[in-house]
């Protein structure tokens, strides 16, 4: 489990975060939704380490993060895989070796077990074969998908995922979704899905925590979030006349 | 200014902590190596091979007298190219070949959040992109330097031999009349510190890019800028202290 306490957190004059407090729970897809501007992926980047917060603690299963130096977070981070909202993949790297990457730097594993491992999860992201394209050769689901690929080559214990389905079809983004939630329920991580995608919202969302001004403005299910009375939501999540009407038959 | 120097010397102390793994670190360091020193070759030949040739033409066209003999020529050529044309012009070529590619590459890395992908695997970002680099700034720009010399004087041969002020066997005579050492310690130790500016520098303005595809091209022009000036500045010193 994940927990954020009290995080603020600044750029120049713009107060990005005021007081986030979260709890972010094993084997459920958290989704972390809310209008543009409104910090999410701030939130997510706090929660990572690549901001630092001004105020607030972000625990990882009891241990302060934000409290470690850079050596200290390195056993945590190796239980971190994470999806890039532009996949981030290594452009002078195949798909094979992006994904061994991490299993280079941070394993003993012989060469045959790290391509073997290579294959199995190209093999679970439906990309088997594929190991020997360089990024420039995919396609934009593709590169996604070998981005989860490399996420999970070292098994994670927590799955941070930016956007996953920004400048994909509908449905390409609804595979994606899916194999997210797939790969929750298997391995039990605690995955983090920044998003303001309502088809990953509706279909996926375990726990959603609604952002709005840099604070926490809403927290619950897919299940609740069609009988809220809470505005900015409503005016967030159904701001569509495809959505209104979906509400309607709901 | 004081801000920025000493967000470049964090940076290099944080790219020469231990690597987390040193065989992917050598692998990387060779192939760093092989980037700037055999994709250097051709360049540096190139100039070598005109700078001895002009150097040995100006040099004999200035010196038309009776009272001078004509082996002075190769003396002049030979220790203007160890000390200042080899070490100095090939350094700043490379500044602008090598430099722009570290600069806009590690640049594009943070644009697209490659070097943000390595810090949440828990790797040294700077360690991993920065230090291979400049190990092989600082071992290949020397060694460069050394082929430059060796061409540049097989430059002024050829421009001796294709001409008739002076004759190769003056030139050639020129060349190993009153040879000192210390000029060519003080072209190794310009060629190290330039190594490390044009590595280092140009890593710095990559590392430090935001925004977009404009930022990194901004970011490989100072990266280039900087180092001309840095390796101008080196220069003289070194020079000043050695000689």
């Amino acid at each position: 489990m994940i927990e954020t306490i009290n995080i603020h957190k600044t750029f120049g004059d713009n107060y990005v975060l005021k007081g986030i407090d979260v709890e972010l729970k094993a084997g459920r897809n958290n989704l972390i939704i809310g209008g543009s501007g409104s910090g999410k992926t701030t939130l997510l980047k706090c929660i990572v380490g690549l901001h630092k917060p001004e105020e607030g603690e972000v625990i990882y299963d009891g241990q302060n993060f934000t409290q470690m130096d850079f050596e200290e977070r390195v056993p945590i981070r190796k239980q971190i895989g994470m999806l890039f909202q532009s996949s981030a993949l290594f452009d002078s790297m195949t798909v094979q070796d992006n994904i061994i990457f991490p299993l280079n730097l941070f394993t003993t594993m012989s060469k045959k077990e790290k391509i073997e491992r290579a294959n199995f999860c190209l093999e679970r992201v439906n990309l088997a074969g594929k190991n020997k394209l360089f990024p420039a050769e995919l396609s934009g689901g593709m590169k996604k998908r070998v981005g989860i690929a490399r996420a999970i080559s070292m098994q994670p214990k927590y799955l941070f995922v930016d956007e996953p389905n920004s400048g994909l079809d509908p449905k390409t983004s609804i595979l994606i979704d899916e194999l997210i939630a797939e790969i929750t329920e298997e391995y039990q991580t605690t995955t983090v899905i920044v998003t303001h995608d309502m088809n990953s919202v509706m279909g996926i969302g375990d726990h959603i925590i609604f952002l709005h001004n840099g604070q926490k403005w809403w927290e619950g299910s897919n299940k609740q979030i069609a009988h809220t009375n809470n505005k900015e939501l409503n005016d967030f999540v159904f701001a569509s006349k495809f959505m209104q009407a979906a509400r309607e038959k709901l | 200014m004081l801000y920025s120097l000493g967000r470049y010397i964090l940076l290099l102390r944080l790219s020469f902590k231990k690597p987390e793994k040193f065989s992917v670190y050598w692998s990387e360091v060779m192939r760093e190596m092989v980037s700037i020193g055999i994709g250097s070759l051709g360049i540096v030949a190139i100039i070598s091979v005109f700078i001895g040739a002009v150097a040995t033409i100006q040099t004999a066209f200035q010196l038309v007298s009776d009272f001078i003999p004509k082996t002075i020529v190769g003396t002049i050529t030979r220790d203007s190219t160890i000390l200042e044309f080899s070490p100095t012009i090939s350094a700043l070529v490379l500044a602008g070949r090598v430099g722009s590619s570290i600069a806009s590459q590690i640049g594009t890395m943070r644009v697209t959040e490659q070097i943000d992908a390595l810090e949440i695997m828990g790797v040294n970002a700077p360690g991993y992109l920065i230090s291979p680099k400049i190990i092989g700034g600082i071992t290949m720009i020397p060694l460069l330097t050394v082929l430059s010399i060796c061409l540049g004087l097989a430059g002024g041969y050829i421009a001796c031999a294709a001409s008739n002020e002076v004759s190769t066997a003056q030139y050639l005579e020129g060349l190993t009349s009153g040879f000192k050492t210390i000029i060519l310690q003080v072209s190794m130790v310009k060629a190290f510190f330039f190594g490390f500016i044009i590595t280092s520098v140009c890593a710095y303005q990559g590392f430090y890019t935001s925004g977009g595809a404009l930022e990194v091209g901004q970011s490989a022009t100072k990266g280039v800028v900087f180092s001309c000036i840095y390796i101008l500045f080196a220069d003289l010193i070194i020079s000043r202290i050695m000689l």
